[in-house]
């Protein structure tokens, strides 16, 4: 009923300020720039269409809020005016001479008391529903930076994506540029991101916010969320969008120079779709990864293992590969020179004498090939041997 | 012969021995608190007009999407500095003027209790505001970390960030010892009879303000302080990267941020209750709960501080008790404007200048009150913090209020002050013109926050223009209005020229600042004097 209320007064309200307020400077950009579906309309009145519960119950607050201060606005206005209009001198109105009555202050405390009360009380439910972040469907972390946004896929289906989100550069120079001409309009302006936020429909989304040098915040107004990325700490929000589209959202936390310039650019996009956004980017994340069937040659091989070597093993094993105490020596070890490769590999990846040599198998095959193949091959070590990653591959079974 | 520029025009001649200082002398040494109370005026109005530039500058470079007068740096200095100087330049000491000419005179005072440390607070305002000022040519430029000086980005501006810190330092020491003083002249200094239930309003608005400024200014020292030496001295109490907390910061910074609010408001409140019982010809309705709703409302401004900082992430129980006390403010505010109404109900009033601003003071700061009580709501705040609408709200308060209440004041008590009227056509002028354009610059900026425009943003998306573009001409004939109201309308009544004023020109005022010449002699209420019951007039 509510809603209903509000959907009359917001056309007719709405309609006639905007004529008012627009209409002696309708200039060149309202006549030629869009309304950007998910981000501002042109001159937009009210809050975004609500693309989330919470957002929609936002907006329903908000017409409530705006109709009760209305009517007591009007209501204490209009006496007030009444009394300019007849208690004045000049239409000879001689002044009273009352000036307190305990009952009435007591009215008009209570009152707005009350009335208070019954405001708050609509908003207890949104915010509790607000802050229950519990059984996400996926995680995404957002991280604040000067200036963009860095998003990473810590839970959920797309584990391990991430990914950094900028503005799109020519738009940014046509800001220094003086801005986007009248007639040549762009619907996107500062808003348009070379890698936007991906997330499924109708899917609990947790936002989780951080940042790496000041406070930014991170804003989709059409999903009627807000939270400041705080350097040093996590905080964290949710959303789940119930509509497919592009939303956007602008970073709302004064951050430094390109503060206007770290925009948020969300796609919702349905469940299929977003198993094959998934794939692809996995796809694109074993590309850039070692191939493990690669062969390769031996001063590859070794040049690659002492990095992972003096990374890993050198703490204990030694630069010299004498080992110290305990540890045993690589240097000379029948181990590293027999020619029974799988003797090593096992060493690494299951580890040694309950532990005291750990098992190395969060290391990637081509990692563990490296660092055998130099142990094989360095100090007085030359046996000439390599260790390809299909080798380690096939020792993990 | 106004008291203003010539203090020998009064008639007394009972002083010949007493020197007092001319020329430079009689402004440097001042002890007179009606010389104090004109210099922090002129500092204050010369701030406004220095925060008012600004605030063009960054109104002109929002007339369009792109950006064409500034670069961003630029931009977040002029953003951060408008806030600084509006606030600690303009309106606290605007003020701090106000209570130097007429607490005094309001309670039957000979002058402040501490007549040197008066003249110290003010003076200290001068290398203050020369090195805020001074800022803007340093390398790397004026502060950009926004008025409320968020840590870490603090720690990431160049050295007049250090400048800065040190001058809201000096202005802080200021406000201090001028609570002190404000403080000690009301409680020991009233003329015999002129009990604390008795006194004038604006004297109850500044005595809370007075003791809330003392209660937090040391708050703002210690944040700023901890800022400094995290940006110096090796320590981290703000920096994540060394265990420190930003969101510690706002806490901090907030507790004094909050009852800061009110400070701005109280004093106005003050001006508002005595011009509306003067044009209306009728006593304050419920004083008493006037003086009981302005110290509820300094009480609860104590405990409202979070409000905001919702969306730091604060758990449900801190949302949910912010967002009560927030709204409970509310109501004490309420009081007040059913108290003004109802001074107003059946009076016999008319409608010169000091009554317009204190109407257009009634009607447009219950407008920043009511936006405020939509703020209040967590959920809502979750979508207007940090845009627009907040921008407009805190200035429906601050200029609307604040403001316009200073406006109102120096209208009601120019004729006292200089001994002559002001120009009655001029300043109906400058109150509707300054209503218009006040309201084409803030109103449709609720709508921009409501579409989402981030605040402290140097350029937007091409669909917010029409609205900036509103809100850049509403400025500049704001902006002009108040150069207007400088250049023909104060300075003509500071030389002396208009209509001379009587003694008590307005029909309807109450007090004792009414019952002394026009303009006030140098020196008034040498001997305490003689009050009737209601303790508003002089018998004998």
């Amino acid at each position: 009923m509510m809603k209903s209320i509000a959907g009359k007064l917001a056309s007719v309200a709405m309609g006639a300020t905007a004529w008012l307020a627009t209409a002696p400077l309708t200039v060149a950009y309202a006549v030629k720039v869009n309304d950007l579906p998910g981000g501002p309309a042109v001159n937009q009145l009210n809050l975004h269409p609500p693309v989330t519960k919470i957002a929609a119950d936002q907006a329903w607050l908000h017409w409530f809020m705006l109709i009760v201060c209305s009517v007591i606005f009007v209501a204490v206005f209009a006496v007030m005016f009444y009394s300019i209009w007849k208690h004045r001198k000049s239409v000879g109105h001689k002044a009273a001479t009352f000036h307190e009555s305990v009952t009435v202050e007591i009215v008009w405390t209570v009152i707005p008391f009350i009335i208070v009360i019954l405001m708050a009380l609509p908003a207890t439910k949104v915010i509790v529903a607000m802050k229950d972040t519990t059984n996400a469907d996926l995680t995404i972390k957002a991280t604040g930076m000067q200036w963009k946004w860095g998003y990473d896929y810590i839970n959920g289906e797309g584990e391990g994506i991430g990914f950094l989100s900028a503005l799109d550069s020519e738009h940014r120079a046509l800001s220094n540029a003086g801005g986007p001409k009248a007639d040549a309009p762009i619907d996107n302006y500062l808003l348009k991101v070379d890698n936007p936020l991906v997330v499924p429909v109708d899917k609990k989304i947790r936002i989780i916010t951080t940042a790496n040098d000041v406070i930014h915040a991170f804003m989709v107004p059409s999903f009627g969320i807000k939270q400041d990325a705080i350097p040093g700490f996590v905080r964290d929000t949710w959303f789940r969008a119930e509509k497919i589209g592009d939303y956007y959202g602008q970073c709302a936390e004064l951050c430094g120079k390109e503060h206007a310039y770290m925009p948020i650019h969300v796609r919702v996009v349905s469940a299929e779709n977003y198993s094959k956004w998934v794939g692809e980017e996995m796809k694109k994340i074993a590309a850039k990864a070692d191939d493990p069937a690669r062969v390769w040659a031996l001063d590859e091989m070794v040049a690659r293992g002492e990095k992972v070597y003096s990374a890993n093993c050198q703490a204990c094993h030694q630069a010299n590969g004498k080992g110290a105490g305990p540890i045993k020596p690589l240097d000379g070890a029948a181990v590293v020179l027999d020619a029974d490769k799988s003797r090593t590999i096992s060493v690494l990846l299951n580890g040694q004498n309950n532990g005291a040599m750990p098992a190395w198998k969060q290391l990637s095959d081509t990692d563990i090939a490296a660092v055998i193949t130099y142990t094989k091959n360095h100090w007085s070590n030359k046996t000439d041997q390599i260790v390809q990653p299909a080798d380690v591959q096939s020792a993990r079974k | 012969m106004s008291a203003v520029l010539d203090p020998h025009g009064h008639t007394h001649d009972d002083h010949h021995d007493h020197h007092a200082p001319t020329g430079w002398r009689r402004w440097v040494y001042a002890t007179n608190h009606k010389d104090i109370g004109t210099l922090y005026l002129l500092f204050a109005f010369t701030m406004l007009m220095v925060g008012g530039v600004l605030a063009l500058l960054i109104r002109a470079e929002l007339f369009q999407p792109g950006l064409q007068l500034v670069n961003p740096e630029l931009f977040n200095q002029l953003t951060t500095m408008h806030g600084l100087i509006m606030v600690f330049g303009a309106i606290m000491p605007g003020f701090v003027g106000f209570a130097n000419w007429m607490i005094p005179l309001q309670i039957g005072a000979s002058d402040m209790a501490f007549a040197r440390m008066n003249n110290f607070s003010f003076w200290l305002l001068i290398p203050a505001g020369l090195m805020i000022m001074g800022s803007f040519f340093m390398p790397g430029g004026a502060p950009a970390a926004g008025w409320t000086l968020y840590a870490p980005l603090t720690l990431q501006m160049g050295p007049s960030m250090d400048v800065a810190i040190f001058a809201l330092h000096i202005l802080g020491a200021s406000s201090i010892m001028g609570s002190i003083n404000i403080i000690v002249t009301i409680l020991n200094m009233r003329a015999p009879g002129m009990t604390l239930m008795k006194m004038p309003m604006f004297a109850w608005t500044w005595l809370i303000t007075a003791y809330l400024l003392i209660a937090v200014m040391p708050v703002l020292a210690g944040a700023i302080t901890m800022t400094l030496t995290d940006r110096h001295f090796g320590t981290s109490f703000f920096n994540p990267a060394a265990g420190g907390d930003p969101v510690m910061y706002q806490h901090i910074f907030w507790f004094f941020g909050h009852p800061e609010v009110y400070i701005m408001i109280l004093p106005a409140f003050g001006i508002i209750s005595q011009v509306v019982p003067a044009f209306a010809r009728k006593r304050l309705f419920g004083y008493t709960s006037m003086v009981y709703a302005t110290s509820s409302i300094a009480i609860l401004s104590f405990v409202v501080w979070a409000h905001h900082m919702f969306t730091t992430g604060m758990p449900v129980t801190g949302q949910l008790f912010f967002m009560y006390a927030t709204m409970l403010i509310a109501v004490p505010t309420a009081v007040k404007i059913f108290n003004w109404i109802a001074t107003m109900w059946q009076g016999s009033m008319t409608f010169e200048t000091p009554m317009l601003f204190a109407v257009g003071f009634i009607f447009v700061f219950t407008m920043g009150g009511f936006t405020g009580l939509i703020l209040a709501m967590a959920p809502i705040d979750i979508q207007l913090q940090d845009t627009y609408y907040v921008v407009a709200h805190f200035h429906y308060v601050l200029v609307a209020g604040s403001l316009y209440a200073m406006f109102a004041g120096v209208y009601y008590w120019m004729p006292k002050w200089t001994g002559v009227m002001y120009n009655e056509t001029r300043g109906k002028i400058h109150f509707w013109w300054s209503l218009i354009a006040f309201n084409i610059t803030f109103f449709p900026m609720h709508f921009l926050g409501l579409a989402g425009m981030p605040r402290r943003y140097a350029d937007y998306p091409m669909q917010f223009a029409d609205f900036n573009a509103l809100a850049s001409v509403g400025g500049f004939a704001f902006g002009i209005a108040q150069v207007y109201f400088f250049f023909f309308i104060v300075l003509p009544c500071m030389m002396g020229k208009g209509e001379k004023a009587g003694q008590k020109p307005w029909e309807g005022a109450e007090g004792l600042e009414w019952q002394i010449p026009s303009p006030a002699p140098f020196h008034t209420f040498e001997n305490p004097p003689k009050l009737d019951a209601s303790a508003s007039r002089i018998v004998g």
